[in-house]
Order: structure tokens, then sequence, then C-alpha cells
């Protein structure tokens, strides 16, 4: 079963056209500008030869010789390309300026094939885990720690900012901001072998009100219903791999599970999170993202599933 | 007139002889240069046979590496389809890249050097015939097994790039990445080769009096492409060592946990990576060069500019390597560096275009399939271009790198800066090797499908990849408003491959190669390949004056024909060539030439043995080949560097040149020159690995071998660069029993055995392994590469000893001799520097 045809990551499409903060934005002005250089430097090349082929004799002489390779092959691109390389050159030092010390920090590690999310405080110790997704408060700047624990990934979301590297025994840093709330997908631009395709993301910028909302609730130990969803959770080793803050389900393998209830996608950004799909998440990954290091539970009963479901949808 | 070698230009004046050249000469000619018949074939050596199945075969790989690209597109033409499974598309990516570029791209141009070149230069073949043979069929059985891979699901599926730590042994366990990291070192070891004889061909085998500004543009292109090579390949070469040594012996030069680091894998792999681009491009361009003033029917226009762009493309080439990786992290200073160097390479390839266009402008052109393909590449190229410019932008890569617009790009710049140019080229030359033209009909389909198809396939990318749709994806997700344009995209990319497969029709129904009785001249080019040639070249070799002699000296095709100039017949009754100086192509001896031999293609097919079955692990089977590999090729040696009785002879008109030649204007020592410098290459991409990660990860670096060693491993290699240059001083002394120089060159590499021993020793000693860390693994890895260098030179002992007892070290100067000597003198240095290097850090 591959994902239904209705089915795409939420925050697409996330066109480079249509930024939502400072730092895509400014790209977005270079890219126009680049656009627009390219079609007129090739509009000259186009006329140049349009005139060498079939222009009149007149003309044609005037561009037969070593000066037009002069102007047209030297003179012209030191030109447009030295205005270019100063005005780039100034934006990359204004998008590389370190942003403010005090800004909310968080520290997204690439996994094969998915996101391990972590939440710091002032001194970087993670105060909040999660998986695959990241909220934001719109109108500030928001650090992103990049690391990696297995291969080189990379970390994209064009609405945002450029794409920079996870690579393993280094740390990036990336500063991202969302002027508008808004959900905004993105995607792993890295070949990190088998499902590369299918290692998605999702940020969520709110309104800071709500935002620390989000936050605040989370930070509240949660009562945990004992039911048949838990027992099976517990039975079935999903706890070996998943970790569930306030029960000792405690498995680091993969995703944080603690707000898997109120996560917007499943699979790293491949599919809306809902019942139906989580029940099929969890029986049969493999023949939605094939590769991935979760086993199928094709042998659960399907009202076991559904029980586990309901345990985790609870996890909000 | 000034003389480079003392040889009086006044001579050339004696040309066109006067006269009748005696009966018989002709047919001798032929006798000499014939190609063994049926299953012989195989070991013809030749440039027109050889080159014809090296274009074939890069050839078959393009259509091979193509059809991996059709299935792709059909998988990627809706969203997530199953047609191709993801392991499988995987596998299909890292192929084509693969194929396209080190089986298809680098090779096709080698190809065309071998078959063009000598022609131009009007020599009887290149410098090294065999060498050329053994080239060839290295690429072609390493070639068809690498790619026979996919078949089995064995292919590589790391991507052509192979980042580790994806191809590590820790996430790659399978044996798919051997066969990249085997078979493309192996690859890239034929294309040295080819450099090789490229280099020395274009400098040392051209006409007599053809200076280098009367040049063939195309030679100067095949010069740089060549010098490029030689530079650049080390850095892959060393690359997949480290790479296969991580993988096989747990090396960790990539591993971050060790003190690696998977930086140096992407340093190596781009500092190779970049220049490979222009290295395809600028033949490519040498082609057009050649082919736009005849189509124009003028000449170039700014010849000298072009010139000076190709050098200056090759040497900017190699400081753009980290625009590759503006998106992992690198300090500010960096980037600006790479971004401006990325932008000023784009000046001299503005420099090239309009260079045509003025030419186009100046001429008459014609509008044949050629030109078609020619103006095609222009534009498409000029395109590429632009968005390499874009990308070159720092801020904008951010957001383009690795996505769908890259994807563009780089196919814009390598189909209209290669594939395109390399169709007018096959259109252009197919004349001179076949006793039909191409259809200019079906040609002009054939264009017309291919340009369509291309900007139809590619220019919607772009728009993908800002719209966030990343590279090296098997499948998609629907709802990211990139369906329709996938969709289009597949509908062009079937369009290219009509176009191809009615090109393949053309060749069926018109190729018939022949190297003599050929459809000839068809677009009235100017210089000497069109000449009326056998499979010898041409009758005499001609006087250049200018550089399109074909049409400043109408007669000159009647005089060449008729011997009329230097070389009417064999002069020794053997192949032969006239050897030139560098600069100003003045006779200085004739070359005597190997013939036909099975032992190059043998050598070719044990190398392969030794590669490919070493990755699956058959270690036996692979060492016995390997050994048999250097059986062969020291028994491919065993026949040349012989004297013939005439000591000079007569090359026309009177004038003589010597028979044999030694030292530094020889041939043999250009070559080996520059197969030094590729050694050289090697060597500094280790140093620099050494040195890089001391500077990542300086708290790894805790061992220190002995400093003392120092005092017996450099005079160990002093004594064998002293022996061996006295092994060659004693050759040329009367008095001394002839079996002196060889025992003194056997006692050389004694000392080299005992300077690389002693390092050893004194490393094991200090507890360092090379699985300690990454001082361990670069220290451990500059070592093996001396103990590589240590090898051959013991191989040389035994050879030259061999050549000694049999007399045939000749004084009083001898080549085989004198080039094992450059050679052990060379390996004592880089063993003394690597013992100095490996004890400098940490210094304790």
């Amino acid at each position: 079963m591959q994902p239904a045809a209705a089915n795409t990551g939420p925050g697409w499409p996330a066109s480079i056209f249509d930024p939502a903060g400072p730092y895509a934005g400014s790209i977005t002005t270079l890219s126009w500008l680049l656009l627009a250089m390219a079609a007129g430097v090739f509009l000259v090349v186009l006329v140049a030869l349009w005139v060498a082929l079939f222009g009149k004799h007149r003309l044609q002489k005037r561009l037969g010789g070593t000066r037009t390779i002069w102007i047209g092959g030297i003179i012209f691109p030191v030109i447009v390309l030295s205005g270019l390389l100063v005005y780039g050159l100034s934006l990359t030092r204004n998008l590389a300026e370190p942003v403010p010390a005090n800004a909310m920090r968080v520290r997204i590690t690439g996994e094969m094939w998915w996101w391990r999310v972590a939440y710091l405080d002032a001194r970087g110790q993670p105060v909040n885990i999660d998986a695959n997704e990241l909220h934001i408060p719109v109108g500030q700047p928001v650090v992103l720690e990049l690391e990696s624990s297995d291969v080189i990934h990379s970390f994209w979301v064009p609405q945002l900012s450029g794409k920079l590297d996870m690579i393993p025994g280094r740390r990036n840093i990336l500063p991202i901001q969302a002027d508008r709330p808004g959900t905004y997908g993105g995607q792993c631009a890295e070949y990190c072998g088998g499902p590369h395709a299918l290692m998605g993301f999702v940020v969520i910028a709110h309104e800071p009100a709500q935002y620390h909302a989000i936050m605040a609730a989370r930070r509240t130990p949660r009562q945990q219903v004992a039911g048949r969803g838990e027992q099976l959770f517990r039975s079935t080793g999903c706890a070996a791999c998943h970790r569930i803050a306030g029960t000792d389900a405690n498995g680091i393998a993969g995703p944080d599970l603690s707000h898997v209830g109120s996560r917007s996608s499943l699979g790293a950004g491949i599919l809306p999170n809902n019942r139906g799909t989580l029940i099929g998440w969890i029986g049969d990954s493999q023949s939605i993202k094939p590769g991935n290091r979760m086993p199928a539970y094709k042998m659960l009963p399907a009202q076991d599933l559904a029980a586990i479901a309901t345990y985790l949808e609870a996890q909000k | 007139m000034k003389s480079e070698t003392g040889f009086d230009p006044a001579l050339y004046d004696r040309f066109p002889t006067e006269g009748e050249r005696p009966e018989g000469e002709l047919e001798e000619l032929e006798r000499i240069w014939c190609a063994p018949k049926g299953w012989q074939l195989l070991a013809a050596v030749n440039n027109n046979y050889v080159g014809t199945f090296y274009v074939g075969t890069a050839f078959l790989f393009f259509v091979l590496a193509g059809i991996l690209a059709l299935v792709m597109r059909v998988q990627l033409a809706l969203p997530l389809q199953g047609i191709l499974p993801q392991e499988t598309y995987n596998q299909f990516f890292t192929m084509h890249g693969t194929v396209m570029m080190f089986l298809f791209a680098v090779p096709m141009m080698e190809a065309l050097g071998v078959l063009l070149l000598p022609q131009m230069l009007a020599a009887r073949d290149l410098p090294f015939p065999r060498l050329s043979a053994y080239a060839f069929w290295a690429y072609f059985f390493g070639g068809l097994c690498f790619f026979a891979s996919i078949f089995f699901g064995l292919a590589p599926n790391g991507g052509w790039f192979m980042y580790p730590p994806l191809t590590g042994m820790a996430y790659s366990p399978g044996i798919n990445a051997d066969f990249w990291l085997l078979g493309i070192g192996f690859i890239e070891i034929s294309a040295i080769a080819g450099a090789i004889e490229i280099i020395v061909g274009v400098l040392r085998t051209r006409a007599p009096g053809m200076t280098l500004d009367k040049m063939p543009i195309y030679a100067w292109a095949m010069l740089v492409f060549a010098a490029m090579i030689v530079v650049g390949f080390p850095s892959i070469i060393l690359g997949t060592l480290l790479l296969e040594l991580e993988r096989a012996f747990a090396w960790p030069f990539f591993d971050p946990t060790r003190g690696g680091d998977p930086m140096l894998w992407q340093h190596l792999f781009w500092f190779f990576g970049h220049p490979e681009v222009y290295i395809i491009f600028l033949p490519a361009s040498g082609l057009v060069s050649m082919m736009v003033p005849t189509l124009a029917r003028t000449k170039l226009v700014g010849q000298n500019l072009i010139v000076m762009a190709f050098l200056a493309t090759g040497f900017i080439s190699f400081g753009v390597w980290s625009h590759h990786m503006f998106t992992t992290g690198m300090p500010r200073l960096s980037i600006a560096f790479f971004s401006a160097a990325s932008m000023a390479v784009s000046v001299p390839a503005g420099i090239q275009v309009f260079s045509w266009i003025s030419t186009f402008a100046v001429g008459k052109p014609r509008f044949n399939t050629p030109t078609l393909f020619a103006l095609g590449g222009l534009i498409t190229f000029v395109i590429g271009g632009l968005t390499g410019v874009m990308v070159a932008m720092v801020p904008f890569d951010w957001q383009a790198h690795d996505s769908y617009f890259i994807v563009a790009h780089l196919h814009y710049v390598l189909i209209g800066g290669m594939v395109f140019p390399l169709f007018a080229a096959l259109y252009y030359w197919i004349p001179m090797m076949s006793q039909r033209a191409l259809s200019e009909r079906l040609g002009k389909w054939v264009f017309w499908l291919m340009f369509v198809g291309m900007q139809v396939t590619f220019w919607p990318m772009h728009i993908l990849g800002l719209m966030g749709m990343p590279r090296r994806v098997y499948t998609y997700l629907p709802g990211r408003d990139w369906d329709t344009i996938n969709f289009i995209s597949t509908l062009g990319a079937f369009t290219i491959g009509l176009g191809v497969l009615l090109f393949v029709i053309d060749l069926a129904r018109n190729f018939r190669f022949t190297p003599d009785n050929d459809a000839g001249n068809v677009y009235g080019g100017g210089t000497l390949e069109w000449l009326p040639t056998g499979l010898y070249s041409t009758r005499s070799i001609p006087v250049v004056k200018s550089r399109e002699p074909l049409w400043d000296d109408p007669d000159l095709a009647k005089n060449v024909e008729e011997g009329r100039y230097f070389l009417p017949n064999s002069a020794t009754g053997l192949r032969e060539t006239i050897v030139t100086s560098p600069l100003r192509a003045e006779p200085q001896y004739l070359q005597i030439m190997p013939g036909p031999s099975v032992w190059p293609l043998l050598a070719a097919i044990f190398t392969a043995g030794f590669f490919i079955i070493m990755t699956i692990q058959a270690y036996k089977f692979s060492f016995a080949c390997g050994i048999l590999a250097i059986v062969c090729v020291l028994r491919w040696l065993w026949d040349t560097d012989r004297l013939v009785k005439e000591e000079t002879v007569d090359v026309g008109a009177g004038i003589r040149l010597p028979t044999y030649c030694t030292g530094p204007s020889s041939h043999g020592w250009w070559a080996t020159m520059v197969l030094l410098t590729v050694v050289f290459m090697i060597f500094v991409m280790a140093m620099f690995s050494f040195v890089y990660l001391y500077g990542v990860h300086p708290r790894f670096w805790t061992a220190a071998a002995d400093k003392w060693s120092l005092l017996a491993i450099l005079p160990a290699y002093a004594a064998a660069a002293g022996l061996a240059l006295l092994s060659r001083h004693m050759l040329a002394r009367e008095k001394t029993e002839h079996w002196t120089p060889g025992v003194l060159f056997v006692l050389a590499v004694c000392a080299l055995v005992a300077g690389i021993g002693i390092d050893f020793w004194s490393w094991l000693r200090s507890g360092l392994l090379p699985t300690t860390s990454g001082q361990g693994a670069t220290v451990y890895g500059l070592l093996s590469l001396e103990s590589i260098l240590v090898f051959i030179a013991v191989l040389m002992a035994g050879y030259i000893s061999a050549r000694n007892g049999r007399a045939l070290i000749v004084r009083p100067r001898n080549n085989s001799l004198d080039l094992c000597v450059l050679f052990t003198v060379y390996a004592a240095l880089e063993g003394a520097v690597t013992a100095i290097l490996t004890r400098l850090f940490p210094w304790v």
C-alpha cells in the first residue's frame, strides 16, 4: 500500500518564490535578480547569434572580429559578474550574521530516515523531545543546531531558509524565521540511501501566545490511562525503540512518540496524521515507506492495531 | 627565424621534392602498416582501429546509460509509481551518473583524441600505440564487467559522488560500493594512460614546421584536457583507495569518531569532480572550434584568445571545487573565494562562445547537420552557463543545491557543452573513417528531435527545483505541484531517445569502416586530417606553414600523396614516425614504433580481472590475475627499446635523422615525467589528507615514531638515489664491466627497500596501528603509497638485470636504464619526504 493519492505531506507546495520569512525572502529577491540577469544575457547572446547568422551584412561586419570577443566575452561578463559578486557576498554576510544570543534554539539530528527534534533551554539542555515536526513562534529568529547520527543529511524547508547539511562529527548552525503563521513543508536534500525520497519535515509557525501555550502544555505531566493500547504498546515491543515521556517506554532508536497525537503528519512528513493512516503505518509501514527501520506488524489483529492507535492518539 | 634544436629551417625549402619517387615505396608502407586479419585484429594497435573501437565502446555506454535514464523518467512520470523499486532506482541513478561521466564522457573524449590527433598532426600514429591498445581494452573489459553489475542487483547505490559515511561499511555492507571503488579506480588508470599518450603525442609528434601557434585548436584543447587529467584524476584515485582501505580494513579516514572526517572525501572527490566538467567540455569546445571555421567557410576569429581561454579554464577550474560544498557550513572567507572563482571560470567560456558567434558573422554558414548541432550546443551551453553563474551566488545555491535545479543546470552544461558538439563531430568526421558519409536528411531529424527533446526534458526541471523537489528521489508525493512538470519532462526524455535511435539507424545504414577508401573531405576542412590517408596516415609528412594548410596550398594533397615531403617511405623497414621538438616542431629523430601485439590485450584482460575479481573477494584469483598482468606488461615491454642497424637514416630530401635518442629529448623521458607528475599528485593529495585530518582532529594525533630513525632512513634513500645515478653514469664509461650498471641499479633498489623497511619498523614500534585513528590511517596510507613505488622499483631491478644479462643495456646511454633510474630517484625523494612529514605532527 502506497500512501493514498490524496495524501501529501503537510505544508506543500513549498516554492522558494513564496517565502515566509526574511532568510528565505532575501534569497527570493536575489533569485528574481539572477533570473532577470540570466534572461537578459541570454537575449544578448541570441541577438548576437541571430545577427551573425541572418543579419544585415553591415551588422555582420561589425560583429566579425576579435573586438566582439573582447566586448561580449570578456568586458561584459566581468562587469556583470563583479556587480553580482559584490551583491551576493554582502547578502551572504547579512544572512550569516550571528543571531541574538537569546534566540530560541532547537537541535535537529538527522537519522535514517527521520529527524530527531530537541527544544533546548538557555543552557543548551533539551527540555522537550519530539520528532519530524517543529513548532516555532512567528516574527523571531530560531536557531537550529543541525547534527547527524549516521550519514550526511541536509535540512531544507524552502520557504524559511536555504538548506544546510547535517554532517556526522560536526554541528552546523542555521537560523530560520517565519513571519506569518502556517505550515511549511521540507525534505531531506542530501541523498542518504534507501527511502531518502520519503524523508520529509514539517515546520509549524504559530502566533507567540499560541506557541507558548503549546509548549507549556507539553511541560505539564500528562495523566496516563492504563488500557489495552498501553499494554500492547509494551508487550509487542514498541517501547524498545520509542519513548513516551512519563512512562517506562524509553527506547531511543526510533522517533519519540510523546506528542505523536498532536503531529500533523506521519512517517516523517509523508502522510497526514489520522486514525486510518496511523493504523496503516503501525501494521505495515514497510509498504508505505520501504526500507524504513520499523518492522511491519502484520501479525497483529486489527483490533490490536486500533487499540495501539487509540493509545498513541492520546499522546498530545 | 630562430631554431630550437639547431635544425636549419631553410631545409624546409627543399620540399616539395622534385622527381618521381621509386616504385614500391607505397606498397612497402602498406605492407608494414597493414592490420592483422580475422581474429588477430584484436591485436591491432594502430590508432585507426583502436580509436574506432574506443569511440564505438564509449557510444555504447552512452546508449546504455541513456536507457537507464529513460526507465528512471518513466518511474518519475507520475507520483508514487512502483515501476522501479527504491533500491533499483538508487542503483540506476548511481549508474547513470557514473557511466555517463566515467565510461562515456571522458573515454569518448580520449577516444576521439586517439582517432583524430595523429591525423591532424600528420603523425603516423600516437607515440605509444600499445599503451593506447592497453588503455582501450582495460576500459572495454572493466567497463562491461562494471556495467553488468546492474543485472545482478550488485550495482553501486551510493550516488556517483559516493559520500561516506553512507558508502562506508556500516551503511553499505554489500559489495555494491566496492564495485564502484575498484571499477572506477581502475578505469581512471586507463584515463591516465590515455592522457600520457595525448600529451606526448601533441608535444612531440607534430608534423615538421607545425609550431605551437600553427597547431590546430583541437590539439590545444586536448593538451589542456590531458594536463587536467594528470592533475585532477590523482585526487580521485587516492580517494577511492582510501575509502576502499576504510571499507576493507577499517582504516578510519572518514570516521569522525576515530579522528577521520567525512568532509575529507568531499574535498578529494570535488578536487577531481569539478575539473572533470571542464575535462569533458574543453575537448568538445576544441572540436567545435575546428568545425565552425569549416562550416562558416572562414578562419576562426580569435584563435589566440581561445587558447588563452583553454589555459585559463584549466587553471581556474582547480580553484572551484568547494562550490559543490557551499551547504556544508564552510567558513565565510572560503565561501567568498570559491564563489568568485566559480564566476571567473565563466569568462573563458564566454570567450569561446563569442568567438564562434564572431566566426559565423564573418563567414557564410551552411546549415547542415554539424552546423545545427554546433548551434544547438551553443544555445544550450549558454543557458547552462547562466544557471551556473546563478548557483555560484552562494545564497541562491543554498536553495538550489541538490534540487532539480541542479539536475537541469548540469544537463544543460554537459549536453550543450559536450553531447551536441559530439554529435556534430560524429557527422563531421565520420566521412574520414567511413566509405559513406552519414545522411544529412536523417541527421536534421536527429538534431531537431534531440534539441527539442532536450529543452522539454530539462527546462522544466529548473522550476521543479525551485518548487522544492530534491534530487536523487525514487518517487515523490502528489499534491506538490510537481506532477505535470515531471510528466512533461518524461515526454521530452523519450523525444531525445527517439533522436538517438534515429542516429543509430543512420549509423547502421551508412557507416562502413575503412581507413583508406573513405568518403573524404565532405565539408571542406582545411586541416591535415583531410589529407588522403591510409593506415600509415599520410603517404609523406608535410611541412606545415599555416593553420589551415589545405586551404592555403591547393597542391598540398597531391604532393603529399606523391611522396614529396618527409618520410615518403619506411626508412628502416619498420613502423616509424618523426619525433619533433615541442615548441617549433623541428625534426629531431625517427621513432621506431611497435606493431601489433597480443600482450597489451592480455595485460588489459588480467588487469581488469585483478580489480573485478577483487570486488567479489576471491583474492587468490585476483592476485593470480595481477601477477599475470605484470608478466604481460613486461613481455610487451621486452621487445621495445632496441637499436636498429642504421644509426641515422634519410627521411627525405637528404635530411638525416638518428634512429635512437636518449635523455630529456626522448619521447620515453617525456612520458615518464608525465607519469611521475601523476604519482607526485597522488602523493600531494595524500599529504593533504594527512595535514587536513590533523587540522580537524589534532587530539587524535597521539603517537610519535622515533625521530632518530630518520638517521637511518634518510641515508638509505640517499644511497638509493646515488647508486641509481651512478649506474647510469657507469654505463657511459668505456672501461667498466658490462654487468656493472645492472648490479649498481639492483643495489639502489635494495637501499630503497631498506629505507621503507626501517620506516615501517619504526612506526610499528611506536605502537600506532592503521586502525587506531586518523593519524594511523594516514601515516600507514603514506607508507603504503611509498611501498607501491618500491614494489615497482623491485620489478624494474629484475627487468634491468635480465636486459643487462642479455646485453640489451647498450652503451653509452640506454632508455630502459635511464627511465628506471629516473623512477628510482623519484621514489627515494618521495620516501624521504614521507619519513619527515609523518614525524612532524605531533612534534613530541
